[in-house]
C-alpha cells in the first residue's frame, strides 16, 4: 500500500493549517493541553500534601516556594487551566446528552467557557489574596 | 452449486437479537463504551470534588502549620481529599491514555508510554493517599 503509485493524483482534503482557526477548534486543543498540564500539575498537590504530612519545617519550605513570585505564577496558571478544563468539560457533558450541536450554540458555549474560566480564576485569587 | 451464503436470519432471530446483545463485548478494544463512560463519571465527580477542594485550599492560604494540619485531619476534609485523588487519578489516567493513543503510533513506544501512564497515576495517587492517612492517623 505504502509504495503503490498514485496514477491519477486526486485532490486531498486540506489539513488543519488551511482553515481559519475557529473558536471551537481552539477550545478543543486547549482542553487537551490543559488536561495534560493538570496531569503533571498533580505533582504540586502531591508535594503539598506530603509536605503537610512531613512536619512544620518542610511545610514552611514548600509554602515559601509556592508563595514566591514564580510559584504564584505557576499556581495562577494551574488555577486557570483547571477552570478552563472544568468549564470545557461541562460543555462536553452537555454535548454528551445530544444537545448543543448547532453552530451558534457551539460558538456560544466556547465563549461562555472562556469567560467563566477567567472570571472564576479571578474570583478564586481574589478570595485567596484580595480578602485579607 | 453457487457460493454458500450465510443463513438468512429469520424474523424471530432478528427480534431476539437485542441491540445490547449485538454490541456486548465488541469494539476494537473489546471494552465497548467503558473508557468513555468512566471518563464522564469521573469528570462529573471532579466538578464537585475540585470545587470543594478549592474552597478548602483558599481558606488555608496564609494559615500556619497547626491550622493546616488540623483542617486536613478533619474526617470530612480527609475523605473529600481521598475521593478527589481517586476520581482524579482514574480520570487523568484515562485522559492521558487517549492522548497517547492519538499521537503515538509505533506499537512499542505506545505500550511503554501506556505503562508509564499507569505507573505515574498510581504513584501520584497513592502518594497523596499516604500523606492524607499519615496526617489523620500518623504520629
Ligand atoms: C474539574 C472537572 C473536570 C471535568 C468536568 C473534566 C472533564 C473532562 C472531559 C469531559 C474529558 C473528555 C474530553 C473529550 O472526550 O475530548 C476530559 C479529558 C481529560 N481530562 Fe478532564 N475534567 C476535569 C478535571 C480534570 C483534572 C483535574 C485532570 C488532571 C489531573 C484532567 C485531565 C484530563 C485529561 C488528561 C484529559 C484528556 C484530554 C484529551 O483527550 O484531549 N481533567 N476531561
Amino acid at each position: 500500500m505504502a509504495d503503490s503509485k498514485v496514477v491519477d493524483p486526486r485532490p486531498l482534503s486540506p489539513h488543519l493549517q488551511i482553515y481559519r482557526p475557529l473558536i471551537n477548534m481552539v477550545m478543543s486543543i486547549v482542553h487537551r493541553i490543559t488536561g495534560v498540564a493538570l496531569y503533571f500539575g498533580t505533582l504540586l498537590l502531591a508535594w503539598w500534601l506530603v509536605a503537610a504530612a512531613q512536619g512544620p519545617k518542610y511545610f514552611q519550605f514548600v509554602s515559601d516556594v509556592f508563595g514566591s513570585l514564580p510559584g504564584k505564577v505557576v499556581l495562577f496558571g494551574y488555577t486557570w487551566a483547571l477552570m478552563h478544563h472544568m468549564f470545557g468539560g461541562i460543555r462536553h457533558l452537555i454535548w454528551d446528552t445530544g444537545r448543543g450541536f448547532d453552530l451558534t450554540t457551539v460558538d456560544r458555549m466556547s465563549w461562555a467557557s472562556i469567560v467563566a474560566s477567567v472570571l472564576s480564576t479571578a474570583l478564586i485569587w481574589f478570595a485567596a489574596y484580595g480578602l485579607r | 452449486m453457487s457460493t454458500r451464503l450465510p443463513p438468512t436470519p429469520s424474523p424471530t432471530q432478528a427480534i431476539l437479537r437485542t441491540p445490547l446483545g449485538r454490541v456486548r463485548g465488541l469494539g476494537s478494544a473489546k471494552e465497548g463504551t467503558d473508557h468513555f463512560w468512566k471518563q464522564r463519571i469521573t469528570g462529573v465527580a471532579n466538578i464537585m470534588l475540585v470545587t470543594a477542594a478549592i474552597c478548602i485550599l483558599v481558606s488555608l492560604i496564609g494559615a500556619d502549620y497547626a491550622t493546616v494540619r488540623k483542617t486536613l485531619q478533619k474526617p470530612a476534609v480527609a475523605i473529600l481529599l481521598l475521593m478527589l485523588v481517586l476520581a482524579g487519578m482514574m480520570h487523568m489516567r484515562l485522559g492521558m491514555q487517549t492522548v497517547i493513543e492519538d499521537y503515538v503510533h509505533s506499537e512499542g513506544s505506545k505500550v511503554v508510554l501506556l505503562m508509564l501512564n499507569t505507573f505515574f497515576t498510581i504513584g501520584i495517587g497513592l502518594t497523596c493517599v499516604f500523606a492524607v492517612f499519615k496526617l489523620s492517623f500518623g504520629a
